[in-house]
């Protein structure tokens, strides 16, 4: 029973891994347009702000985009752990899940931070 | 055709028994650059978020931490960044387009279309902050 | 005119073949045997055991590419030695090393155990398991398989294993896991999935889920790069994959 418990967390992290891939594909490929474009002329946080600040919009495509970073980052890292440290099993599972809640949090704390400074 | 032509003339590779199993294909090279950018993506996220959140203190501080890193090395990890991100980003949706639409054919082709990808934004890039 | 050597236009006239002598702990012993214009490697093993030394344990049953018994790592990579030509893998000074499968307990010299193989395509329930009627009696529902229908190619592009274990032995993720089951047990696995007469399907998909079974795979291809059958390992996984990421995602597991 605790196996076959187990097993189904694994599913549900891999799961998650491709869902939020899925998100980081499109997100991902408007944050490496923004990047090259922002660039130009050099990064001055007038610019940076003048953007985002007070933007609904962008405020909640960064929440999104850094709750799917945090979580794919974790779920990665965890099975590099796995497999060159053998770290495996459930406590592991749930501690890398908390770890990318963590992150994610952290990150939609400074897209907060840019919207309404 | 996955089938090798007949060896060449030249003296055969040396082996390292119990190196790696496979030998390097572009495939499996593709799979190490995956893990390898992923590995540093994940170790630089919470100190993007760090320095993101300086706003949360006010522009001044922003513009702060921006001022500090205008140095060419900070510059060069920045165009590094770019190029792992975006050889992530297109080595994983050619294994989402391998999973979930089935598409086989072609991988090494489409290992050479990702690197392609990662190194013209990383030149794209560098053409901008110049 | 290139200048070319002897050995480059008619091959080494003998070959150095390092062979592994024992079981996990031993070490390579170097035969010198005469080269042939046409010989594979299996060839060779069987001339230094008949002419150089009977101790040599190795396996081989068919010796023409269909039992799928004679694999062995050959200068460093898995190979079915009975359909491998010397010529294209000794290069012009005809070298030679030859190993047991990696990924494999060793019995002796050549001879890796096939036994954790086999158990894990029992694991991954790579049996035909018949619909209904537990007596034997014909099954109620009567399934006509046409040829071209998606779910008989797709059993089709795997159903050609013959078990030599040269994609286990190729792949990393099972000398990082080991217990994964590796890409034989998981391609078996998926021809059956598509199999619309199999009775068991909820059972096999349990079984090659999660962290020991098709989550595992990061489809570096080696073993559909080394299949001497040309089959798509990593192909196969990914559909298990798929399957299961739509069943999890829509609520069809239990």
């Amino acid at each position: 029973m605790r196996a076959m418990t187990s097993v189904r967390g694994q599913v549900h992290l891999w799961v998650a891994q491709r869902v939020t891939a899925m998100l980081l594909a499109v997100a991902v490929t408007v944050h490496l347009v923004t990047i090259i474009l922002a660039v130009r002329g050099g990064l001055t946080a007038a610019d940076i702000l003048g953007r985002l600040r007070g933007h609904e919009g962008w405020l909640a495509f960064y929440a999104v985009f850094a709750l799917a970073a945090g979580l794919h980052g974790a779920i990665g890292l965890r099975n590099i752990a796995a497999e060159m440290l053998g770290w495996r099993g459930r406590g592991f599972d749930l501690a890398w899940l908390g770890i990318g809640l963590l992150t994610a949090a952290f990150g939609i704390r400074a897209a907060w931070g840019l919207y309404a400074a | 055709m996955r089938a090798q032509a007949p060896s060449p003339v030249g003296p055969a590779a040396p082996r390292r028994p119990g190196g790696l199993r496979a030998r390097p294909h572009p495939t499996y090279l593709a799979f190490l650059v995956h893990r390898v950018s992923g590995l540093l993506l994940a170790l630089f996220l919470p100190l993007h978020f760090w320095a993101l959140s300086r706003a949360i203190e006010g522009e001044a501080a922003l513009e702060g931490f921006l001022r500090w890193a205008d140095t060419p090395l900070v510059k060069a990890g920045e165009w590094l960044l770019v190029v792992l991100l975006a050889a992530h980003l297109a080595g994983g949706l050619r294994v989402l387009a391998l999973e979930f639409l089935g598409w086989r054919r072609r991988q090494k082709d489409m290992v050479a279309v990702t690197a392609g990808f990662a190194l013209a934004c990383g030149l794209l890039f560098l053409l901008n902050l110049l | 005119m290139p200048q070319t050597s002897r050995e480059e236009r008619e091959g080494p006239r003998t070959l150095a073949v390092r062979v592994w002598r024992g079981r996990e702990e031993g070490g390579f012993r170097e035969y010198r045997v005469p080269a042939q214009a046409n010989q594979t490697v299996l060839d060779v093993v069987t001339w230094i055991q008949r002419e150089l030394d009977p101790t040599l344990a190795y396996r081989f049953a068919c010796r023409v590419g269909m039992c799928g018994s004679c694999a062995m790592t050959v200068n460093g990579r898995a190979r079915w030695t009975c359909r491998t030509h010397v010529s294209r893998v000794a290069g012009p000074e005809g070298r030679l090393e030859l190993r047991p499968l990696a990924n494999l307990p060793v019995i002796r010299d050549l001879a890796a155990d096939m036994t954790p193989f086999f158990d894990k395509w029992a694991k991954a329930r790579g049996r035909f398991q018949p619909k209904d009627a537990p007596d034997g009696a014909v099954p109620e529902e009567f399934h006509v398989v046409p040829p071209a229908s998606r779910q008989r190619r797709e059993a089709d592009a795997g159903i050609e294993c013959i078990g030599c274990g040269v994609c286990y032995a190729s792949c990393d993720v099972v000398s990082w896991n080991p217990d994964y089951l590796g890409p034989a047990a998981l391609n078996r696995a998926w021809t059956l999935v598509n199999d619309v007469r199999d009775g068991a399907q909820a059972e096999r998909l349990a079984a090659v889920a999660g962290d020991a079974g098709c989550h595992s795979c990061h489809s570096t291809q080696s073993c559909t790069e080394h299949c001497p059958k040309q089959l798509d390992p990593s192909a196969a996984i990914a559909g298990l994959k798929r399957r299961l990421f739509w069943d999890t995602l829509l609520g069809r597991r239990a």
